[in-house]
This record gives C-alpha cells, sequence and structure tokens, in this order.
C-alpha cells in the first residue's frame, strides 16, 4: 500500500499559521507523526492562502526534510509551484498531479523523469471530469500510451480516477471498483491505482468509517494507493489487514507490527 | 521483429551477511564468507543480479555421531572422534564454513557440559580458518544453558548461532547480540511462523541483516517439495520488498538426505537401487540441487562427493 499523509496542508489551520510565521516547528512535528505512522510519502499542499506559493512550497519541503527522510508528494495543480518544490528535494519524489489532455502528460511526464519522480494521473482535462466507466478509462489508456511513447516507468503512475464525495454523487465509489480492477489488465506491470481518500468522506457525520471501508473495499479490488490521513491508526490499521487477507503480504501473527517495522 | 524483454523488475534484495571476522576485524579467521544480496530468483541473472554464491558448510559433531551409514563414515574414518581434525577434513574436502552440531550436548545423547563445549569450539577454531556456524541439540533447556556459554568464548569471530524458535528466542538473541554473532531463525516449514519469529527477535533490537532463516528440511522423497515451496514464497517476499522475509536461507541438506533410506540401506537389501557408494552421494545432491533452485543461500551437506559436486554445479552456474 501505497500511504500518502495528507496533513501537511495549507487547509489545515495549524500548517496555514507555520507557513505564515515561518515557524517550522508543527509542520516537522506533523512530518515525524506520519512517517512513524507509516507514510510512503508525506503529502505537500501550501494551500491557497499562501502569499508566495512557490516559496512556501520550497520552506516545506526544506523543513521536513531537515527532520525526516520520507519521500515528499508535492501537491499542486500549478507548474510554478511543482517546479519550485522539484528544485528542492533531495529524497524520492512523487507530483501530486496533472489531468490527462495529451499536452499536459508531455509536460509532467518529462519533468518527472528528470527527476526521477513517480506521477499521480487524474482520469480528466481541461472539460472536466467524466462520470461514467468509459470515459476514465479513455483517459487510462491515454495514460498508458503516453507513458510507453516517453519511456516511463508504468509503476511509477498512480492513476486516479478521481472518486466524488459519497454525499455529491452516490453511483460513483461501485464504479471505482471496476476501474481498479481494469486498470491492472491494461499492461504488465500495470500502473499503480490511488484515491483521495478524505475528500470522499469529507462533509459527512461518519467521515472515518466511510473512509475505512471505502479503502478496505478498493483495495479487495486493486486500489494501493491513497492520499490518506496516516494518523487515524483504526484506517492503517485496515488497509494493513485487507491487504494481508488478499495476500499482499505474508501473515504472521505480528502483521501490524512487521508492517510498521 | 524485436522480442520483448520479459525479464521481472524485482523491487528488492536479499540481505547480504558476513560470517567470520578476520584479525583486522577482532577474529582470527583467515577469511570470511559473505552471501545474500540476490536481486532475483535463483539462477535468472537476466532479472538481476544473483549477489553471492551459495556457499557449502560441512557437519562436524561433538561426539561420533550415531545413525550415519558406512558410506558417510568412511570419507572421515579416522577423524569422528576428533572434531578439530574432523573440521580439518571438511576444509581439505571444500568446505566454505564448519557447521559444529552440538548433538552431544543433548540429555539423551553426550549431555556434555559447556566448558568441554567451549574447548571443543575453540580447537576447532585453532584447527581452520574457515568460519564458524554452531548449531545447539535443539532440546530448548540444554541449548540455554550451554549456547551463551560458548557465544561468549568465541566472541568477536562473528559466528553464526541458532537455532531459536518462536517458543524459545530470548536467550540466544541477547548472547547473540551481546557477542557480535549472527542468529539463525527456525520455522517448522511454516512462512507465517518464519516472519514472526523474525519479528520476535527483531524487536529485541537485534539487526534484521544478522539473521539467516532455517525452514527445517525435507529431503528427496521425504517432504522436499515442502521446503521447496516455502523457501520459493520466502524469496519473492524478499524480492517484493518484505524485510522481514529478507534474510539470507540455510538448509540442512546432510543430514535429512541420509535420513533416507535410499541414501543409506545396504546393497543387499535393494541391490535394484544401484551401488550404495554412488546412491547415497547422488540422493544428497539431488536434494541440495533441487533447493538451491528455491533460494539457498548456506548448504549443510556431509559426503564429499556431493560437496564436490554441488560446488563444481554452483561455479557453473554463477
Amino acid at each position: 500500500m501505497i500511504s500518502i499523509g495528507e496533513r501537511i496542508n495549507g487547509m489545515f489551520k495549524d500548517v496555514r499559521e507555520s507557513i505564515k510565521n515561518k515557524d517550522p516547528k508543527a509542520i516537522q512535528e506533523l512530518a515525524k507523526r506520519q512517517t512513524d505512522a507509516g507514510a510512503t510519502y508525506l503529502d505537500v499542499n501550501v494551500g491557497p492562502a499562501a502569499t508566495d506559493p512557490a516559496d512556501a512550497m520550497k520552506w516545506l519541503i526544506e523543513v521536513i526534510q531537515d527532520t525526516v527522510k520520507t519521500p515528499i508528494a508535492i501537491d499542486s495543480q500549478k507548474w510554478d509551484i511543482v517546479k519550485a518544490g522539484l528544485s528542492v528535494v533531495k529524497n524520492d519524489v512523487l507530483i501530486n498531479s496533472t489531468k490527462s489532455d495529451p499536452e499536459e502528460l508531455d509536460k509532467y511526464m518529462n519533468i518527472a523523469k528528470d527527476y526521477n519522480a513517480a506521477l499521480i494521473c487524474l482520469t480528466m482535462d481541461k472539460h472536466g471530469i467524466p462520470q461514467d466507466v468509459e470515459k476514465r478509462m479513455e483517459f487510462v489508456m491515454q495514460i498508458v500510451e503516453k507513458a510507453v511513447e516517453h519511456d516511463f516507468p508504468m509503476e511509477k503512475i498512480l492513476i486516479d480516477p478521481v472518486l466524488f464525495p459519497i454525499n455529491v454523487d452516490q453511483k460513483q465509489p461501485a464504479l471505482m471498483f471496476d476501474i481498479f480492477s481494469q486498470i491492472q489488465m491494461i499492461s504488465d506491470p500495470a500502473p499503480q491505482r490511488n484515491v483521495g481518500l478524505s475528500n470522499f468522506s469529507q462533509g459527512t457525520k461518519e467521515k472515518r468509517l466511510l473512509a475505512r471501508t471505502f479503502l478496505t473495499m478498493g483495495i479487495s479490488y486493486g486500489l494501493n494507493a491513497a492520499v490518506m490521513d496516516v494518523l487515524d491508526k483504526d484506517l492503517m490499521d485496515a488497509a494493513i489487514t485487507a491487504e494481508i487477507i488478499m495476500n499482499k503480504n505474508v501473515y504472521s501473527d505480528s502483521y501490524l507490527t512487521a508492517f510498521r517495522k | 521483429m524485436e522480442i520483448p524483454n520479459v525479464a521481472e523488475k524485482w523491487t528488492s534484495n536479499v540481505n547480504e551477511i558476513t560470517i567470520g571476522a578476520t584479525k583486522e576485524k577482532g577474529g582470527t579467521r583467515a577469511k570470511t564468507v559473505t552471501v545474500g544480496g540476490s536481486k532475483c530468483i535463483p539462477f535468472m541473472d537476466f532479472d538481476g543480479s544473483q549477489g553471492h554464491k551459495p556457499v557449502v558448510a560441512m557437519d562436524v559433531y561433538d561426539m561420533p555421531p550415531d545413525d550415519w551409514p558406512e558410506t558417510l563414515k568412511k570419507p572421515f574414518a579416522d577423524v569422528l572422534n576428533n572434531p578439530a581434525q574432523w573440521a580439518k577434513k571438511c576444509v581439505e574436502y571444500g568446505a566454505d564454513l564448519i557447521c559444529l552440531k552440538l548433538e552431544g550436548i543433548h540429555p539423551d545423547k553426550g549431555n556434555k557440559s559447556a566448558a568441554e563445549t567451549v574447548s571443543t569450539a575453540k580447537s576447532i577454531l585453532a584447527a581452520v580458518g574457515v568460519p564458524l556456524i554452531i548449531w545447539g541439540c535443539e532440546h530448548d533447556e540444554k541449548d540455554n544453558e550451554i549456547l551463551p556459554k560458548v557465544s561468549q568464548a568465541v566472541k568477536g569471530e562473528n559466528c553464526l548461532i541458532g537455532v531459536v524458535t518462536q517458543d524459545n528466542y530470548k536467550t540466544l538473541t541477547v548472547t547473540c547480540l551481546a557477542d557480535g554473532h549472527s542468529i539463525i531463525t527456525l520455522s517448522p516449514v511454516d512462512i507465517n511462523i518464519a516472519k514472526q519469529v523474525n519479528i520476535l527477535v527483531s524487536e529485541m533490537d537485534f539487526p534484521l541483516n544478522r539473521i539467516v532463516m532455517f525452514q527445517t528440511t525435507g529431503a528427496l522423497g521425504y517432504g522436499m517439495e515442502y521446503t521447496y515451496s516455502i523457501q520459493e514464497r520466502e524469496r519473492i517476499a524478499a524480492l517484493t520488498g518484505d524485510k522481514l522475509m529478507a534474510m539470507p536461507v540455510i538448509c540442512d541438506v546432510g543430514h535429512e538426505a541420509w535420513r533416507a533410506k535410499e541414501a543409506k540401506s545396504d546393497d543387499k537389501d535393494a541391490p535394484q537401487w544401484g551401488a550404495r557408494e554412488e546412491r547415497g552421494p547422488m540422493w544428497e545432491i539431488i536434494t541440495a540441487m533441487s533447493l538451491l533452485q528455491s533460494g539457498v543461500d548456506i548448504i549443510r551437506m556431509n559426503h564429499p562427493k556431493a560437496v564436490a559436486a554441488v560446488k563444481k554445479c554452483i561455479d557453473r552456474l554463477y
């Protein structure tokens, strides 16, 4: 499971304040806690309020790297911010994310290759997000073709079929399972399958239960990456357990401990 | 037409481990042995580096073995009473390491004391320059009494000592940690328990890269396929990034192969099976060569002919 810890995001008040005051303490604490919780990547998003977002991105990455070696996921839709982030990363890195317009894929795959970065590709383009499986799979095909064209390692592509919040369109979650299954058939090796998990349950009363249930169901269909609250221990334990049930890892009586080693 | 590249892409590798310490490293060994490091399924070097060659450890007992057939005793006829001389002979026969099997400390066999055992281990270290594996009698109480004393006496030699199980691991883990030795974790043909023992040992702050796994061994015709499939799964788990399954593997081919009636029975009992002088070593060779393909780094063996044949095969395949 590729778990992308979502907590270093300017949407959260503590992170926003830290950026504003250039006070690294809270950021470094979050980096450390998420790393200890088992995060594969630490998502870094400066949020909408930063006055100089490119500079804020650099600062965040630098203060995180002073504390932990966990790879960074640069989370931005803005090219300049992504580039600023890449210019300071020291370890493995993930770019979160690009849309699937051909020219966007070209641009992002080129820069990702330069930095040996992994790349989240959303199944959407400038015209918007498709609502059905077929159109999303067309984007998946397009992403895979571009990866082949750019000789981009398929295992470093994370395809995100853009999961809608449950309270926006209740038909959508079940469609995702079909997409996860189909993506695994599309190439060998197949691209990874990613979702934004907290987005799915935002604004609901059973936020954590919904996220946890979707994640375990998704794993049974081949979901293997998520931008998520890694500090939610129940959520992490459920993911680890689902992967054991799906025979992705070797079972032992202390398998929860084993995962965190 | 371009031929597609079908090589597997493995993400991880088997841990490397060095056994033995030379003078510069605080020991007295003339040479050390490093195993592991493989980044591919055995012998599939197009997938990735094969890492270090598998090595052969030859068994030396602390008492004359009571269950060895004549064929096996013959090459060691004049030394079975003298572990140091026996070890020397093994090195002449090509042993990369000596495995001192403490058969004689078992309460039902010799019930030997710690002092006797320490002196045996030291005599072997003085006689040969290869690294040493020290293997208890698998009687928990007796092992916990004797092995710590032996471990302490050979401190600095970076031996490989075993075995620990999920029910008996604390004493030996603490001892090996203190004396700088590596450790063998045993699980009875069970991959889940294998992982569990590794977790338990590592939770005592024992470094993962100083553990060697032992799945118990089945010989040809006696459960070899169970050992094979577990070891194969272990190797795949190691290559796909399971840090708790990334240890090099040891197996006990000699002892198991020579327990088989096909290996040890007299020529007159089964004339249709061919001469036992050939048949016995052959049983050991086939068991060793088959298991090597599942992913083995250290093979414990007995008969010099089998050792020579297996080493030759390994050299040709690497």
